[in-house]
């Protein structure tokens, strides 16, 4: 009788350990968005969408930062989207079962773990050292590096579920691959791919390891992609390790817009992604 | 009617009305180009997706290259002696990587005992323990943990985490552990908040939902006759996942620990925040470091001079050689256990 108490004391040790960890794991989330909230909103104002970044001591906004995170992460994710799509249709539909589609595969998931800071150093030692300056088309570029593994795996995910026997119907009706790709077999994984670009829209924007060597930062206004391009993550980056209390207030302030963003894009993906299932 | 037409064209008899004839004819003439075009882009387009996939694997080729070309004169400056020199002078242009290696796998090592039984803990109360209703909130929560950005880490662990850690945790554990002979060791010096501890720190929470959801779902590959069996013949929950769920997945489980440690090992910003920046090996976890990545983040746009660059590039093949073996294996492990779940 014995053993068996002590199995069941056992048990509901474990037990409740698991409880407590989740519970654990839990608040740091509550803990991290609590501060961000807090703290972010407190420097909320119309200023950090209409004004500058400052010169330490004085008073700005965020909006060349917004700017330049929003060009570059639009280019980075122009053009490694259909790099990526491109990809993830050669190993799901033309060279499904080859060698090439196996390596692909192994490469791509490391890429996709792959250290962001590894990246920027790429993009610095082809474009940046090439050309002998910063500039905005380097961050955005590094950016697609990012870009492409996860919608690479995504797209071959996707197209992996759809049934064969849409893909048979079509080539029953004489269409070739190409046409059954684009007619039928894209439309039926749109909303999984569509995810997956959300997905690496959420993970780029947020990226700043990457953009510290290659679009550097910029304190003004800047529309020249061949220049210095400031982020907000950069700015966050710089302006929180300052002495200065208004630089770190815009750090915290330009923390809470991204994580916003991030959290709204990855939540949107996956509301998008459960409704594709229940179809 | 219509068969007539028909009949007519294909015997190529002369018709009455040109248009009979010609309406019939144009489709067969189109279609063959039509055909023609398709296959054409078809072609096309199978090369286009080839190329667009050698692209991926060219990518990886490239980042490998160039981190080699760019480390060159630094690898032919200092040789294998890099990897065993801890001082890093850039006024004397002297550099060696022990500290930033040392506090890369130190930080990571933290992480992990921290991560790993508490995302193991997450994953039996998601798969065994949790109401059904909770269970997708609870999963979706741990995700958001892993989509945000890690500068928000850094900005929260050094404005947060740090001073909390400095004025209770630190403390306390310098004097728990003064008089015991190893730890007293590992815990020794002021508490300044920022150094390897609290990284490592940081690093768990960031890699704690990698592991969880990994976890989760191989422990959702078990056949549950499994453990229905195992809970027939009188064993508790926790023996289940002991003796059953967690032996026919542990290629699984230790496939997402990797990932996780490929996580840990590459982060830079959160751990940038909170280290504290110093090139120098101390024995206590409390005292300030640097890792691989920190140290490229900090001191790479500072960098004059190309030995001091080429020594940094360095430091980054040395990293994405080390995380490029760890998500190997864990791949390779993630493999294995899908291999085995489809059988």
């Amino acid at each position: 009788m014995s053993l068996y108490s002590s199995r069941r004391r056992t048990n509901a040790i474990a037990t409740t350990l698991c409880w407590t960890g989740t519970i654990f794991g839990l608040s740091w989330l509550v803990l991290i968005l609590g501060a961000l909230i807090y703290e972010g909103a407190r420097g909320l104002s119309p200023a950090v969408f209409t004004e500058m970044t400052p010169p330490p001591g004085s008073t700005g906004g965020l909006l060349n930062a917004i700017a330049g995170s929003l060009v570059m992460t639009v280019i980075g994710v122009l053009l490694g989207t259909p790099l990526g799509m491109l990809a993830g249709t050669y190993m799901a539909e033309y060279g499904r079962y080859s060698k090439l589609t196996m390596i692909v595969r192994f490469i791509n998931d490391i890429l996709l773990s792959a250290p962001s800071i590894v990246v920027g150093l790429f993009v610095y030692t082809v474009v940046v050292a090439r050309v002998g300056h910063f500039s905005g088309i380097a961050g955005a570029l590094a950016l697609a590096v990012l870009v492409v593994p996860v919608v690479v795996r995504t797209t071959e995910d996707m197209l992996l579920l759809v049934p064969s026997p849409l893909r048979e119907a079509a080539a029953a009706l004489g269409l070739p691959r190409s046409h059954m790709l684009m007619r039928v077999a894209y439309r039926a994984a749109k909303s999984g791919i569509v995810t997956g670009v959300l997905l690496a829209i959420a993970r780029v924007s947020g990226e700043t390891a990457p953009l510290l060597f290659t679009s550097l930062n910029n304190q003004f206004w800047s529309t020249d992609l061949n220049a210095p391009v400031s982020s907000l993550p950069v700015v966050i980056f710089q302006f929180a390790l300052s002495p200065y209390k208004d630089w770190q207030q815009l750090a915290w302030t330009g923390a809470l817009l991204v994580t916003v963003a991030v959290l709204l894009l990855s939540i949107t993906a996956r509301a998008l992604s459960s409704q594709g299932k229940h179809k | 009617m219509e068969a007539g037409f028909n009949r007519q064209t294909r015997d190529n008899s002369v018709s009455d009305l040109a248009i009979v004839e010609a309406t019939p004819r144009a489709p067969d003439l189109d279609r063959g180009k039509v055909l023609g075009r398709m296959a054409l882009f078809d072609f096309f387009f199978h090369n286009l997706t080839r190329a667009a996939a050698i692209l991926v694997l060219l990518i990886l080729g490239g980042v490998i290259l160039s981190l080699v070309y760019g480390s060159a004169p630094a690898i032919k400056a200092f040789g294998l002696g890099f990897l065993t020199t801890e001082s890093w002078n850039p006024v004397t242009e002297k550099f060696g990587a022990v500290a930033p290696i040392y506090g890369t796998l130190v930080t990571s090592a933290i992480a992990m005992l921290i991560a790993v039984p508490l995302g193991l803990g997450i994953a039996i109360f998601l798969t065994e323990l949790c109401p059904h209703a909770l269970r997708r909130p609870i999963g979706v929560a741990i995700e958001l943990l892993a989509g945000i950005p890690s500068i928000i880490y850094g900005i929260w662990g050094l404005f947060v985490l740090a001073p909390f850690l400095q004025q209770y945790v630190q403390p306390a554990l310098i004097s728990l552990t003064g008089d015991i002979p190893v730890l007293s060791s590992l815990f020794a010096g002021p508490p300044y908040g920022i150094g390897v501890l609290t990284a490592g720190f940081i690093l768990a929470i960031m890699v704690l939902p990698f592991i969880t959801s990994i976890s989760r779902d191989v422990f959702e590959t078990v056949p549950p006759v499994l453990k229905e069996a195992a809970s027939g013949v009188g064993c508790t929950t926790w023996e289940v996942m002991r003796y059953v769920v967690i032996p026919y997945t542990r290629v699984g489980v230790i496939g997402g620990v990797m990932l996780g440690l490929g996580r840990a090992l590459g982060e830079t910003m959160a751990v940038t925040f909170v280290i504290g920046n110093a090139h120098k090996v101390s024995s206590s976890l409390l005292a300030p470091g640097t890792t691989i990545s920190a140290t490229i983040a900090n001191e790479f746009t500072e960098a004059v001079g190309d030995l001091y660059t080429s020594a940094l590039i360095e430091l980054g093949l040395i990293l994405f050689v080390i995380t490029f073996f760890v998500l190997a294996a864990a791949r390779f492990m993630l493999m294995r256990i899908e291999q085995k779940s489809g059988a």
